[in-house]
């Protein structure tokens, strides 16, 4: 068989991307941190010698596109390639070059034919997951530079030799609250990339490759080629949006021109509001990462993701921006804001291309994290991804409680009630929260939650669309805001900030819904009888 | 050999078609098979399984008296999940959780697509009704059951002519009280209403999953027991006094009663048989790595075997809806061999779609009225239609000439529904419904394979099924796949799976216990029961004295992990020292999984699984035949989808032996399906009478993408 044989490259490449699934298989399969192991927050991929990332698992996690890959070339800076030695790992929670917080590790393994390992690197593996706790202030916004937000990581080598340092694993235990979790994770992150460096092994042996480069050049190639014919349909010009959102103590304004020329995507955010001084401030990195998948999921969403296919999407912000916020910015709930950017420039492509892009929807993800003391005095900690409304589409209903741009999963009630004294008492779609429209937003959902022990309990509320509701598009009304109070005396509880939810008392917390698309009076009527039946009106 | 069961009885049911084997084993001698396709009644299910079983019977000179097992298999309640076919059901469940199962994972299963949509439950949301109740994790009663707030839903399930009540509590799998006391008034008020409760189908933590398999439960539920009663009560009246057992999803065998309290467990009993026979093909075959294809008249199962086995899971998803893609499933937490089903199969029907799209199925002409060609009422275009006009089945040939064809049928619901519709000619219509099918199957696979990891290129497919055969090259191509094998008595492949079976049980208990501080006494407790327990079915079925092997399976991690991992262990009394030794089982699967294990941290043990099964021989191995060439005189004009109408040899299987060889194009014909030999394959028969078909320009595979 030619090695050109075309045929061949797309075997290759299928197999490329289906050992870094497994890769991330593994990830979940072997690892402590709930939000890893269920929810599916984590990512993986192959890269070669120059650092270009030839595939990526999909996972739970969009934040994780682009900056992951940008990650390994940072690795290739600080430690040249060919100074990489068989058994060699590297590590860095550096949200800057890794993926945005202190809490995402990512791992880097390069790879060597076992029977040649003088020929050097043939290939990297990278894989990141979030861990369960790094100390300083926890998972909240209350930190005011990261220097609170607990152990910091730099471009680190891990092991060598195939041996993880010992030093280095005393030093993060040692900053952490859960350190044999911690630990725990850094092994399956090993682990995951050692199962993907055996699988690309086993693959250049079947096909008889040397090297990748040539493999390389046809995926990079042929993905940024079907990026650009496919932006090529499109008008060529610029075209603009904003955004309004709640923001702690005063609203953020998100504003971007997206530029579609011969090129390529260019999105600015020129004008978006400064960094804030809580820890909801984006490193470049993750904003480029959910701007770029919010262009990805109307314009190609079938180019798999790669060096080729990502380098089309250009994405920049202005220094000191809340989207471009350097070092030492506090970020460890970025989250909140960045998971705001795919509906920020589907408003510029709505103008474009009006049949595919949805109405706004929650967007950033309700995560509940909860925290408190058994009546014997030990702690405990819930953190469960849940999510309100998604936004209408111009074809169909918005989903209800099913989270975008996040692709986390929830975590069940009986999980999070085994392992606290938390009773959910509550948790189903709050009627009539989707915005109205030819097709409806999606709705949100309604939760209660109590202690069984009768004890207080404290929230990280990291909550959006309490004040600024998912806008409609095309005529569709907006979605209900979303809403947090005490179930007995009614008071309001504040949507972002640590709150004490008092002895006896039960939090409500109801979600918001997605906006609608199109005229509301031209809703199909069975349809809308369908929903009054079922009581969702 | 089993020492009893020497005449043993197997019977599948699929969607369109009901299938029996009866095997008659004498020492010395290869064993007789008798098999029979028969119509499957939907309305009597057993009539068709006794109308097959006195015809095997009959041809095997067998009295009903002296069959000395009945293994038996359905597809009934996995067609009815995938059409939305079962009980009115309602759902019983905690107060303020009754969107648990609309809610699901919270998540797109499929990142990048905007379009998608979940599943509709199986209960709608008018019928899903909360009760006051509420357990804590423990267990402990935080509200206690408000039974006269049960009794005022009476009404509401009347009104709306509820025949099904699944009953879910959350953690009631750790105290099912009050979905027991539930159950308890509904017997009262609504005696005829089948009640299924979550803590009986599926004991395991998780809400969502528990609940949608006790929805499934339920939904199937009134429709089995009446089958599966009258199907015992019938076989008993015929004179067969054998045990009847029942096929399960993971390849094992459970009771008449299991059966009908927990149908759920045999969704996949028939694709399971299936996969048995694929594992028996790789054996006889020397192949590690084998997908398993089986086409049937509703759907297609595909299922990777890797180290010569099918994988099982406690994972499963039926009736995928959107793409076939994981996660546009219902979830079901029940043991099965892990494999995909899709609803393609010969009595698929075709549409057009709005945008001029040829779609076929999910929705099946069944065989009431059945494809169009049966004549028996049809007029919506199948793929067996397609066949039919496509030449590759034909009448003289097709059911042993028992069931007429009525090709002038086929061609009109073909014209009429897609050839028209479309404005292209008949025979681009028949190439289109073949082609789409097979590109739906395609697909399914490499979902599959690319989920474990896996390329099915230049490797090789067994096909069985009645519809398989003759579609086999097409996905073959499609998949890059050389090798397509077609067993003896492919047509009822299942059937003759169910038979190659193991007689064997499995049964699984909790028993949570860290190494640090390791309870021998009370795993051996357990593990005793279990595996008493599970002798006895085997033995009840098999025979005392039947050698058996016993296997013992821990699930274990480490302390805070949230996925186990399975861990043989020996199955041995446990001493003093047997933390030691599960330690070093369980490093040993820790490393052979993820290549290293982590240094000091404590390990535990969740569930302890036995299985207890009959002892299977390995095929003896057979001489490579001389090969020689097999001279076809028979022709048979048929529709090859690329390069159009094409004489193709027309050979009955029978004619073929040992050693045979064939170049394609070719149609092997039997009574229970026809092989289609596409031009560029080439057809061997081995020692076993297997159709081993080869790809001749393997570098080149046809039409792959």
């Amino acid at each position: 068989m030619s090695a050109k044989n075309p045929i061949r490259h797309q075997v290759m490449w299928n197999r490329l991307i289906a050992i870094v699934e497994e890769q991330a298989q593994v990830l979940v399969r072997a690892s402590f941190s709930t939000s890893t192991r269920e929810a599916g927050d984590l990512s993986a991929g192959v890269f070669d010698r120059r650092g270009r990332m030839l595939a990526q698992s999909v996972t739970g996690t969009p934040g994780h596109v682009n900056s992951m890959a940008a990650s390994v070339l940072h690795f290739l800076d600080e430690f040249p390639i060919d100074e990489m030695t068989p058994g060699d790992v590297f590590l860095t929670n550096d949200p800057w070059k890794g993926t945005g917080h202190l809490y995402d590790f990512v791992v880097v393994t390069p790879v060597f034919h076992p029977a040649r390992p003088a020929d050097g690197v043939v290939a990297l593996f990278a894989c990141t997951s979030h861990v369960v706790d790094v100390g300083g202030v926890g998972f909240s916004m209350e930190g005011r530079e990261v220097f609170h937000e607990g152990l910091y990581l730099p471009l680190l080598k891990l092991g060598s030799g195939g041996d993880i340092d010992p030093t280095l694993m005393k030093i993060i235990r040692a900053n952490s609250r859960s350190p044999d979790m911690v630990d725990g994770d850094v092994h399956s992150l090993v682990a995951c990339n050692e199962r993907g460096a055996l699988r690309l092994v086993q693959m250049m042996d079947e096909f008889e490759l040397e090297q990748l480069d040539e493999l390389a050049d046809h995926i990079t190639d042929r993905s940024e080629e079907a990026m650009l014919r496919l932006i090529a349909e499109l008008p060529h010009g610029t075209w603009h949006n904003s955004m309004t959102i709640d923001g702690v103590d005063q609203p953020i304004e998100l504003v971007c021109a997206m530029t579609v020329g011969p090129t390529g995507i260019d999105v600015d955010f020129t004008g978006t509001s400064p960094q804030s001084t809580w820890g909801i401030n984006v490193p470049l990195a993750y904003t480029i990462a959910y701007t770029s998948f919010g262009v990805r999921c109307i314009v190609g969403p079938d180019v798999p993701n790669n060096t080729g296919s990502l380098g089309v999407v250009r994405v920049t912000a202005p220094e000191g921006s809340i989207l471009n916020a350097p070092h030492p910015a506090p970020v460890q709930v970025r989250h909140i804001v960045g998971q705001m950017l795919p509906d920020t420039v589907f408003g510029a492509l709505a103008q474009i291309l009006p049949e595919r892009v949805p109405a706004e929807g929650t967007s950033a993800l309700w995560n509940i994290l909860l925290g408190g003391a058994w009546a014997d005095g030990e702690r405990y900690i819930v953190m469960s991804f849940h999510s309100g409304g998604a936004g209408a589409r111009p074809y169909a209903d918005g989903l209800s409680a099913t989270a975008f741009p996040s692709g986390v999963r929830n975590m069940p009630v009986e999980i999070n009630e085994a392992i606290s004294p938390i009773v959910f008492w509550r948790k189903e779609l709050r009627p009539g929260s989707g915005g109205a429209g030819r097709y409806r937003g999606g709705h949100g959902q309604i939760v209660e939650i109590g202690n069984r022990e009768g004890r207080s309990f404290t929230i990280s509320a990291t909550y959006e669309r309490t004040v600024n509701p998912a806008r409609g598009r095309a005529g569709g009304g907006a979605g209900a805001v979303g809403r947090l109070r005490l179930a007995g005396s009614g008071e309001p509880v504040k949507p972002l900030g640590r709150s004490e939810i008092p002895a006896g008392e039960r939090l409500v917390m109801e979600f918001p819904g997605g906006g609608g698309f199109g005229d509301p009076a031209e809703r199909d009527p069975a349809t809308a009888a369908a929903e009054e039946r079922a009581g969702l009106t | 050999m089993h020492p009893r069961g020497s005449v043993r009885l197997a019977a599948d049911i699929g969607g369109t078609f009901t299938d029996v084997v009866l095997e008659v084993a004498a020492a010395g001698a290869e064993p007789r098979r008798f098999t029979a396709k028969v119509l499957t009644t939907p309305r009597a299910p057993a009539d068709a399984v006794l109308e097959g079983v006195e015809v095997v019977l009959a041809a095997g000179g067998v009295d009903a008296t002296d069959v000395d097992l009945v293994v038996h298999g359905t597809t009934l309640a996995t067609n009815a999940l995938i059409e939305r076919r079962g009980a009115t059901t309602a759902l019983l469940t905690t107060e303020g959780f009754r969107d648990s199962v609309a809610m699901a994972h919270e998540n797109r299963f499929e990142q990048y697509d905007l379009a998608m949509q979940r599943p509709e439950p199986l209960v709608p949301r008018h019928l899903r009704l909360g009760v006051p109740e509420r357990l804590a994790a423990d267990g402990e009663v935080l509200i206690p059951l408000d039974t006269a707030a049960v009794r005022r839903l009476i009404p509401t399930l009347q009104a709306n002519d509820v025949t099904s009540v699944a009953v879910g509590f959350l953690h009631s799998f750790v105290e099912p009280s009050h979905e027991r006391q539930v159950r308890d008034v509904l017997a009262e008020e609504l005696p005829e209403v089948s009640v299924t409760l979550s803590s009986d189908v599926c004991p395991e933590i998780r809400e969502y999953e528990r609940l949608s398999t006790a929805c499934a439960n339920a939904y199937v539920q009134p429709l089995m027991a009446t089958y599966l009663s009258d199907l015992d009560r019938r076989l008993a009246k015929l004179g067969i006094s054998a045990p009847l057992l029942l096929m399960l999803s993971n390849g094992g065998l459970c009771t008449l009663e299991t059966a009908i309290t927990a149908p759920v467990g045999l969704i996949e009993s028939g694709p399971a048989g299936g996969a048995l026979l694929a594992a028996r093909v790789a054996a006889e075959h020397g192949l590690a790595s084998l997908l398993s294809f089986d086409m049937g008249g509703t759907t297609a199962k595909l299922c990777l075997l890797t180290d010569g086995e099918p994988a099982t899971s406690r994972e499963f998803e039926v009736a995928r809806v959107y793409r076939f893609l994981k996660g546009s499933g219902l979830p079901l937490r029940i043991p099965v061999i892990d494999l995909v089903e899709i609803g393609a199969g010969g009595g698929s029907i075709a549409t057009v779609d709005r945008l001029g799209r040829i779609a076929v199925g999910p929705e099946s002409a069944g065989s009431e009225p059945g494809p169009a060609a049966y004549g028996r009422g049809g007029t919506r275009p199948t793929v067996t239609d397609a066949d039919v006009v496509a030449g590759r089945i034909t009448a003289a040939t097709f059911a042993g000439g028992t069931l007429p064809l009525d090709p002038d049928a086929a061609r009109d619901a073909l014209a009429d529904g897609v050839a028209g519709p479309l404005a292209v000619e008949l025979d681009a219509a028949v190439v289109g419904v073949g082609e789409m099918v097979a590109e739906q199957m395609a697909n399914a696979a490499r979902v599959h394979a690319v989920e474990r990891g896996r390329d099915l290129g230049g490797g090789a497919m067994v096909a069985f099924g009645g519809a398989a055969p003759l579609h086999a090259c097409r996905l073959a191509d499609r998949l890059g796949v050389d090798t397509v094998i077609v067993p003896p008595g492919a047509g009822v492949g299942s059937a003759i799976g169910f038979l190659e079976a193991p007689i064997s049980y499995e049964l699984v208990r909790t028993c949570h216990q860290r190494l640090d501080g390791f309870d021998h006494e009370a795993v051996n407790d357990v593990v005793e029961a279990l595996r008493a327990e599970a002798r006895l079915v085997v033995e009840t079925a098999a025979g005392a004295g039947a050698p058996v092997v016993e296997t013992l399976n821990a699930s274990m991690r480490y302390r805070g992990q949230g996925h186990e991992i399975d861990v043989p262990v020996p199955l041995e009394r446990f001493g003093p020292g047997a933390a030691d030794e599960l330690l070093a089982c369980f490093d040993r699967a820790y490393r052979r999984l993820y290549t290293r294990v982590i240094p000091d941290m404590v390990a535990e043990a969740l569930t302890w699984r036995v299985r207890v099964s009959t002892v299977v021989d390995p095929p003896s191995p057979l001489a490579t035949p001389q090969p020689r060439p097999f001279a076809a005189t028979a022709r048979q004009r048929a529709l090859d989808p690329t390069t159009g109408w094409l004489d193709y040899a027309l050979v009955r299987r029978s004619d073929l032996g040992p050693g045979h060889r064939l170049a394609g194009p070719a149609l092997i014909v039997e009574d229970q399906t026809t092989t289609v030999v596409a031009p560029d394959f080439e057809l061997a028969v081995d020692g076993r009478g297997h159709l081993v078909l080869t790809r001749t320009r393997a570098d080149e595979p046809g039409s792959r993408r």
